[in-house]
């Protein structure tokens, strides 16, 4: 789905003394380069538990992306807070999409409780049908909530709804956040909503 | 008649026990929010946080700028702490666009990023010093602040908004003879807050108003993804700077403050702590930052990524964890810029904390919260 693989080459380096390792990230079908044993490890169970229905996005030092289909997405979150032991949600970013016509969400999760996940941020995206003539909350851009999953998920959900358009099903408060009540123009971060004079 | 309301509104039933009050957005107790609560006497049964009176579209604004011009208005939203809210937004450009910063930059990043810590807290607490009553609090933070802020002028140029981060390293070097001035400042500093203790955290009214009020447990800090001070005063130990270290913070000694009570007092004793830390981590930063060198690399004009690549970076700000998530798609301009605030994180706390409280304790736990309504509004 998405086609973030590639590493920018760290050319133009000025005179370093000591450069710290720097984490290289890789492409996940590159094969011989060796990927981060421990971010692996976490991909690799959630390929074993869900197979197709899961996409691994990149893996790199202390990153693991995963993209999931809609319908897939409670259930995967579910494996990920029982099994992998993440614990919170520490941002959702939609990201428009009009050329493929899908609205990405992104969550970022993090885990307090399991120590060695502290460096950790696993990063579950999910994409939502976008419409061009958008009517928040009653046209087909709709995704399953995560808040009965991640309670941390729930003003976060509600941004990503007033900005982009994306309903949340099952989310029990669905209401403007940031916007003013009477906002009546499009969901201002789509890419179709443009700012004045530029 | 039957007609559907739109979602997001609600029709609400009336009880004549229930009054419902607003405060703010222009009360001074809440900063630029409005927190609807729903009192029973004197007791709170509902809170709803209604932020967005300063919304800017910060993010927005970064998807039309290009990388460098980006970085005057992404510090707007906490400007006391100017350069920690940069930081995620220069290390993820950095990464995106393959960047190697100096050693020497690296350190006068850490201690620019200190500082700001401290004036962003320092800034804090008059605040709550004075939302509790207690003017002293006000005065001393508010003029101790100015020891710090001649330093970041000294420093960068401005007072309050640096922008002295960039993709590449620190915008200037530091002036001569900074690290004797520094560290006499901040030695000095030091001493002063300890003097705080006396007057504020070992007074016996500040303790009424704040011991055992709105408690946060340590499951619930976690459920609710809460960082920062906030975390840590219920328990968590956790803080970027040990667990996640970025730039040269390997190679500093940082030590996490934790206390475990989770109330008002502690949630407003760690952030002084903190300030303490800072202390520490500057002088450290001072010795072992090398004595010359380079401080920035010269980027290309309107630098660019190959493809469709992001990156997610948080550090630890004065508040929490901030992070950044940045898409880029091979233009100059980033294609979508995400804040992750730590005001965003903790506000969500709020209306469980209140629940129940007494009316005259809501300054106490919501200012506890470390909330900087701009920085959650973006």
């Amino acid at each position: 789905m998405s086609a973030e693989t590639e590493n920018p080459p760290a050319e133009a380096k000025p005179e370093v003394k000591s450069p710290p390792p720097k984490p290289a990230p890789k492409k996940p079908e590159a094969a011989p380069v060796e990927l981060p044993a421990f971010e692996k490890s976490i991909s690799d169970k959630l390929v074993e538990k869900f197979g197709d229905k899961v996409e691994v996005g990149f893996v790199k030092e202390d990153r693991v992306r995963i993209n999931v289909g809609r319908e897939d997405v409670h259930d995967v979150a579910e494996f990920i807070r029982d099994e992998l032991n993440y614990d919170h949600v520490e941002s959702v970013s939609g990201v428009d999409y009009p050329q493929d016509n899908e609205i990405e969400v992104v969550y970022h999760i993090g885990s307090y409780t399991e120590s060695s996940l502290a460096r950790q941020i696993l990063v579950l995206a999910t994409r939502a049908q976008r419409e061009t003539n958008p009517i928040p909350g009653n046209d087909a851009t709709k995704l399953p909530t995560l808040r009965d999953v991640f309670y941390s998920v729930e003003f976060h959900e509600r941004e990503v709804f007033e900005m982009f358009g994306v309903f949340f099903d099952g989310h029990p408060d669905n209401r403007r956040l940031l916007l003013p009540e009477d906002w009546a123009d499009l969901p201002p971060l789509r890419k179709d909503f443009a700012i004045k004079g530029r | 008649m039957t007609f559907t309301l739109p979602p997001g509104l609600a029709l609400q039933k009336v009880d004549e026990r229930i009054m419902t009050l607003n405060v703010g957005p222009q009360h001074p107790g809440s900063g630029h929010m409005r927190i609807i609560v729903q009192i029973d006497g004197d007791y709170i049964v509902a809170c709803d946080p209604d932020p967005g009176y300063v919304h800017r579209g910060e993010e927005k604004m970064a998807e039309y700028r290009n990388y460098i011009t980006n970085i005057p208005h992404l510090e707007r939203p906490v400007i006391h702490d100017s350069c920690n809210v940069l930081y995620p937004y220069v290390l993820g450009a950095e990464e995106l666009l393959g960047i190697e910063v100096p050693e020497r930059a690296k350190y006068v990043r850490v201690i620019a990023s200190e500082l700001n810590r401290c004036i962003y807290i320092m800034y804090w607490l008059a605040i709550y010093g004075i939302f509790l009553g207690h003017s002293t609090m006000f005065m001393w933070p508010a003029g101790d602040r100015e020891l710090l802020i001649d330093l970041m002028e000294k420093m960068t140029g401005a007072r309050v908004t640096h922008a002295h981060f960039v993709p590449g390293g620190v915008r200037n070097d530091l002036p001569p003879n900074f690290e004797d001035v520094c560290l006499r400042q901040v030695n000095y500093f030091e001493k002063r807050i300890k003097e705080y203790a006396a007057v504020f955290y070992d007074n016996p009214i500040l303790i009424s108003r704040t011991k055992d009020t709105g408690i946060l447990s340590r499951q619930d800090a976690i459920r609710y993804g809460t960082t920062g001070s906030v975390l840590r005063a219920s328990g968590v130990d956790y803080d970027l700077r040990v667990k996640e270290p970025y730039d040269v913070y390997d190679e500093l000694d940082v030590h996490t403050n934790v206390m475990k009570e989770g109330d008002s007092y502690a949630r407003s004793r760690v952030p002084w702590l903190d300030m303490m830390e800072s202390c520490n981590i500057i002088r450290q930063a001072l010795q072992k930052m090398p004595k010359s060198g380079s401080v920035r690399v010269k980027l290309k004009p309107n630098p660019k990524t190959k493809g469709l690549e992001s990156v997610y970076k948080r550090v630890e700000s004065g508040r929490g964890s901030l992070g950044c998530y940045i898409v880029s798609d091979a233009k100059p301009e980033p294609y979508r810029v995400k804040m992750s605030v730590p005001s965003f994180r903790n506000l969500i706390a709020l209306p469980n904390l209140l629940k129940g409280e007494k009316l005259g304790n809501m300054p106490s736990v919501y200012w506890s919260l470390n909330y900087w309504p701009v920085e959650a509004d973006r």
